[in-house]
């Protein structure tokens, strides 16, 4: 028994005594291996007498074990040494940059189109699109602008060669030759905006020769103004995010609408910059009306029975307004620094129901 | 328009206040653009003295002035030439602001004399663009006493904007009758003097029209005047137009300018001794000419009406006057015209020969066609009054054209259109305070327009005049409801695509750009150019004269503009129209992208990488994968248009009819032409060439297979020849066993080493994915034979040693 003993301490001595995990596993080769001490004794217990085999054997397993869990026990606080070491070494500096990547923007042009649709999409419009070269009759004549019309001068118009109908034709000045092209070919009633690049023959501080607008049309045998300002009225108030934000209707003159109104919100100037809000003064930010019967009658719409309105704003003007933007020609720089700090993220994605305001 | 307070006042009673005024100019349609205080503007003006003006001892071109203005005498150094002893003018002290010039003056030296505050110019006050000069006020002006009373600038002028069917506002009298419609006040009876003639004319006036130029000048009403002195009008007169911003010129042209302003009634003054015979009016003739008041000789046809003697043209009717016959301070006799032009007519006729007028502006809108007479005597009363002289009975020619015009209005339509209730009663009276004759008949009224309102041409107008009289604001506000509980979609599939694949790219680090639709000539051809068609006829200069074929030009000119800024990587995107004719379907709308230089800047985690075709072939096929459908089965080709580098483009198309994309490296003879640095790779995805799916196939997914059973993936190489494409090879691989190899993928692509020059050698990794039973070695071993042979096959290619 005392051998037992002594061989026990002599091992757990060794185990202790191991620096490393190499060293350990001789010790283990040592005691536990093909040869090792408690092997050989192990191997001896066949020679005993039987009633003498079985307490040795049961004193050499349990000796077998408590040697096995020292050395476990041991292996674990030698390799978990070593980690912490290594771990230490592998230290790097998380302050240095990411790898480069680079982040692409939304026009702020695309962003405001996406914000209307979102809005107007709420109250059941759809989107309709036409040709920006235009036919004369479409932009003008079938809505109520004679040739002779001095709104015509107006509008600054570009022409291209080519000819239809007799007339050249021309760069659209408007997105309204949409509204004609859909009363032809849609059935009533119509409910729709038309988002779209426009062009006028004028370029300085505040014009450029290519814009763009969003037009609405809705027609059917109710629709009636209080109905305009009540579908304006969300929107102003949906678009700039102001829940209590005034709106004025006041009279004006369109020729394809009659009666015509022009849009303001509230505003303030003070200290030169622009706020919208409750304030005293007034901002134009759109033109609108009921639609004109002879619009109406220029699309094979009977008049007596169909009635509507129709609006119409600038996209770039409705974007510098809410976003601050100073100036219009920048829109069509493409300067990569206005880019950047105007745009919009990728999934800036405008929707009413995605959370509070737009 | 510009009028000042008081002269609205003479002809609208009101005891409301400006601020109410202004309220419902804007709320009647009569938009206040501007009011201007001037009595505040100039309130730190006064009246200065020119006690003594001498020559500045170091300056040609400067005087020093002894000014008194009114408590002081200071020192002021001059430069205008009219600057001299006695005369009184407009002084500023230091430390006022000149609202001209934008300036708060202090007290400097000039050459070597202190000069202690200013002589104002009319420029300076703001006032016109006269800064030669400075202002002279009367001799009688008190001196140190406000300027803004010396210069009868006490009141507020009002500036409204007035929309092209309104030319009956464009007079002062019609604003008032508006504003009185809407209950501002009331108007005061216009006072229209009896004039009579004492003496016969010594010219005719004639109207010599054939039938089909009848209507170009209905009526002309003519006076003659004999011993008139054209001297300076009186300062109420020259106050008057002076408030507003117009120069007094000589009495007789200011009392034309008058009733223009007041009643929108324009006048002409011939010399009637410059006159040669007698009057006719009549079209002019093809190639006539005619020198007009604004010092240029004009061209006409015979589509332009003139008014003319038995010699030629002296005046384009409704346009301008002529040169020949125009007062001047010596005239004694003269013929006063009032005409009604035809609108259209005079509008061609000004648009032709490129010549704007006040005149033309109001003729071409619509002048009062029943006002002639009267207007005729007010002016005839004016001209006796201030330039005395002898009148004669006033000479009509023609007759009043028909201007009445019936409309009847339903009494429902007011509600039914305007969504408001109106009673009959303040229809009634809202129509009648405006000027309409209106009649009770069953079921609504019979309206007559009055003369001045040509632009009332229907149902809806009425409504309309109702409608603004009432007030805009009184109409109820009605939410506009949707016809089903839920929306139903704001855009369809194809403006949805646009909507992701700009959002996509966007993801992937690009730009999004909006530029012009418009781009140079020389741009429009490197880019397959376009039919003469569709370059504009008046574009605002040459870089924006072509509408353009391709998006693309237009960003690299933006990666071009970038790199001069000092931003030389870009990358870019635009999602718009490219155009290729004139009609609809050949405007398409395309998603351009561009990428310059470096893909990855340098860093510390590695080297710079420069763009290369396989960028943006990702965000083709990344931007395709946003349509998804049959698009997953396009195929790509080697080689696109000319703007891309012949051996480094790609196509990808659904079959030669149907491509959907191409993408490449942006041809170097472009990037030389454009005067940009490479390298640049760019795309353009054409999205409304891609199939719609079938409608009604639902939104199920379709059944997902999943093998429990491990893959196996082996490794080839094969040696080709280098113009084997990587497709082919992954192709024939994978044809070998469709059912059992689930992937190929090239793993390796080797040139040079010890390879024939035209050879390669491609690398391919094969996954073998078994679904029913694990692979044995046997059976791995004759798939593999399967490859090989295939490639060989189809390639011509052989496995590598």
């Amino acid at each position: 028994m005392n051998n037992l003993d002594a061989l026990k301490s002599e091992l757990a001595g060794m185990v202790e005594a191991a620096a490393d995990v190499q060293a350990l596993e001789q010790v283990r080769v040592s005691a536990l291996g093909k040869k090792g001490h408690i092997t050989v004794l192990m191997k001896d217990l066949g020679q005993m007498e039987p009633n003498e085999r079985k307490a040795a054997g049961q004193q050499l397993n349990v000796l077998k074990q408590e040697i096995a869990d020292l050395i476990d026990a041991r292996k674990f606080e030698l390799e978990n040494a070593g980690l912490d070491v290594r771990l230490a070494e592998e230290k790097i500096d998380i302050t240095l940059p990411t790898r480069p990547e680079s982040h692409g923007t939304i026009h702020p042009i695309s962003q405001t189109i996406d914000e209307l649709i979102s809005i107007f999409g709420e109250m059941g419009f759809v989107v309709a699109e036409g040709p920006d070269i235009e036919e004369d009759w479409y932009n003008f004549t079938a809505l109520n602008i004679p040739i002779d019309h001095p709104a015509r001068q107006e509008h600054d118009t570009f022409y291209v060669n080519a000819e239809k109908a007799g007339e050249r034709m021309v760069l659209r000045t408007h997105t309204s030759p949409v509204q004609i092209r859909t009363m032809q070919t849609q059935e009533l009633p119509i409910r729709i905006i038309v988002p779209g690049r426009t062009y006028r023959c004028d370029h300085d501080a505040t014009h450029s020769p290519m814009f763009h607008q969003i037009e609405g049309l809705v027609i059917d045998e109710v629709t009636h103004m209080g109905h305009l300002k009540g579908c304006l009225i969300e929107m102003c108030r949906a678009f700039f995010g102001v829940d209590e934000l005034p709106v004025r209707f006041r009279p004006s003159y369109f020729p394809f609408t009659e009666p015509s109104a022009e849009v303001d919100i509230g505003c303030s100037f003070e200290g030169g910059t622009l706020k919208i809000g409750n304030f005293d003064d007034w901002l134009e930010i759109l033109g609108s009306g009921m639609v004109n019967p002879n619009v109406l009658e220029n699309c094979g719409i009977d008049s007596a029975k169909y009635q509507g309105f129709a609006f119409g704003m600038g996209i770039e003007r409705m974007a510098m307004l809410k976003y601050g933007i100073p100036d219009l020609r920048t829109f069509y720089d493409t300067d990569m620094r206005w880019l950047k700090h105007y745009g919009f993220q990728p999934l800036d994605i405008p929707s009413l129901v995605g959370r509070a305001g737009l | 328009m510009k009028f000042t307070l008081n002269w609205l006042k003479e002809y609208l009673n009101t005891d409301k206040e400006l601020d109410e005024i202004l309220h419902w100019l804007t709320m009647v349609g009569l938009e206040v653009e501007n009011v201007e205080d001037r009595a505040k503007l100039l309130k730190e003006f006064v009246v200065g003295h020119v006690l003594e003006a001498k020559q500045h001892p170091d300056a040609d071109r400067l005087q020093v002035l002894q000014v008194d203005n009114g408590r002081e005498i200071l020192e002021v150094v001059c430069g205008a030439p009219n600057a001299r002893t006695g005369i009184k003018g407009v002084f500023a002290g230091n430390g006022s602001y000149i609202p001209g010039i934008d300036v708060t003056l202090k007290t400097t030296k000039i050459r070597g004399v202190m000069s202690n505050g200013m002589m104002l110019s009319e420029r300076e006050i703001g006032f016109s663009d006269d800064h030669e000069s400075i202002i002279e006020v009367a001799e009688d002006a008190e001196v140190g006493s406000p300027a803004a009373e010396a210069l009868g600038m006490t009141d507020s002028v009002i500036d409204i904007a007035i929309t092209p069917n309104r030319g009956d506002c464009l007079g002062i009298f019609g604003v008032a009758r508006d504003l009185a419609a809407a209950g501002v006040g009331t108007l005061k009876p216009l006072v229209v003097p009896a004039v009579k003639g004492s003496i016969k004319s010594p010219v005719t006036v004639s109207l010599d029209f054939d039938d089909d130029h009848k209507d170009a000048c209905p009526m002309f009403v003519g006076r003659y005047f004999k011993g008139v002195n054209n001297g300076e009008s009186p300062q109420w007169l020259k106050d008057k137009l002076l408030a507003i911003g117009l120069r007094p010129i000589s009495a007789l042209v200011d009392i034309t300018n008058y009733s223009t302003i007041a009643f929108n009634r324009p006048l002409h003054v011939f010399d009637a001794d410059k006159i040669k015979g007698n009057i006719h009016v009549r079209m002019a003739n093809d190639g006539e000419k005619m020198l007009a008041l604004d010092g240029k000789e004009y061209e006409l046809d015979g589509e332009m009406t003139v008014i003319a003697d038995d010699q030629d043209a002296e005046a384009l009717a409704g346009v301008m006057g002529g040169e020949r016959t125009g007062v001047s301070e010596p005239t004694i006799n003269v013929m006063l015209e009032a005409a009604y032009f035809n609108p259209v007519r005079t509008a061609m006729t000004g648009r032709k020969l490129n010549l704007q007028s006040d005149a033309r502006f109001r003729f071409e809108r619509g002048v009062d066609p029943a006002f002639l007479i009267d207007g005729t005597e007010i002016a005839s009363q004016l001209i006796l009054d201030l330039c005395g002289g002898e009148a004669s009975e006033i000479i009509i020619a023609g007759s009043e054209p028909d201007w009445r015009r019936n409309y009847f209005l339903r009494d429902t339509r007011v509600e039914q259109l305007g969504g408001v209730e109106v009673t009959p009663e303040r229809i009634r009276k809202i129509l009648e305070s405006l000027g309409f004759e209106v009649t009770k008949a069953d079921g609504g009224w019979n309206i007559i327009t009055p003369s001045w309102r040509y632009d009332v041409a229907g149902e809806a107008d009425l409504v309309e005049e109702v409608l603004r009289i009432n007030g805009f604001d009184e109409i109820p506000i009605v939410p506009l409801e949707r016809e089903t509980v839920l929306p139903h979609g704001a855009i369809n599939m194809i403006q949805d695509r646009r909507s992701r694949v700009r959002r996509t790219l966007a993801t992937r680090g690009m730009t999004e750009a909006v530029t012009f639709s418009f781009l140079p000539a020389d741009q429009a051809d490197l880019f397959g150019g376009v039919p003469e068609s569709i370059h504009l006829v008046n574009p605002i200069s040459t870089d924006l004269a072509i509408m353009r074929p391709s998006i693309l030009p237009n960003l690299i000119a933006a990666a071009g503009r970038n790199a001069d800024r000092g931003i030389s990587d870009v990358a870019l995107f635009e999602v718009g129209p490219q155009y290729t004719g004139e009609n609809p379907e050949d405007e398409a709308i395309v998603t351009a992208g561009l990428r310059v230089g470096s893909a990855m800047p340098r860093s510390w985690a590695g080297g710079a990488r420069d763009v290369d075709v396989f960028d943006v072939k990702a965000d083709v096929l990344v931007a395709l994968e946003q349509i998804g459908g049959s698009v997953v089965n396009a195929q790509v080709q080697q080689g696109g248009p000319s703007w891309y580098h012949p051996g480094r483009s790609g196509t990808v198309q659904l079959g030669p009819k149907s491509v959907l994309a191409h993408f490449g490296e942006i041809h170097p003879t472009i990037s030389k032409t454009m005067d940009v640095d490479g390298p640049i790779v760019g795309f353009e995805i054409y999205l409304d060439n891609a199939p719609l799916p079938k409608a009604g196939k639902g939104t199920a997914r379709s059944k997902l297979d999943l093998h429990e059973l491990q893959a196996v993936e082996r490794d080839f190489a094969f040696i080709v020849e280098d113009k084997v494409s990587a497709e082919n090879l992954v192709r024939a691989a994978s044809s070998a066993d469709k059912k059992l190899i689930s992937n190929v993928a090239v793993f390796d692509v080797f040139t040079g080493g010890n390879l024939d020059t035209h050879q390669m050698s491609v690398g391919l990794t094969v996954t073998l994915q078994p679904t029913e039973a694990t692979l044995t070695d046997a059976e791995i071993e004759a798939v593999s034979d399967k490859i090989v042979a295939n490639v060989v096959k189809h390639t011509g290619g052989n496995l590598r040693g």
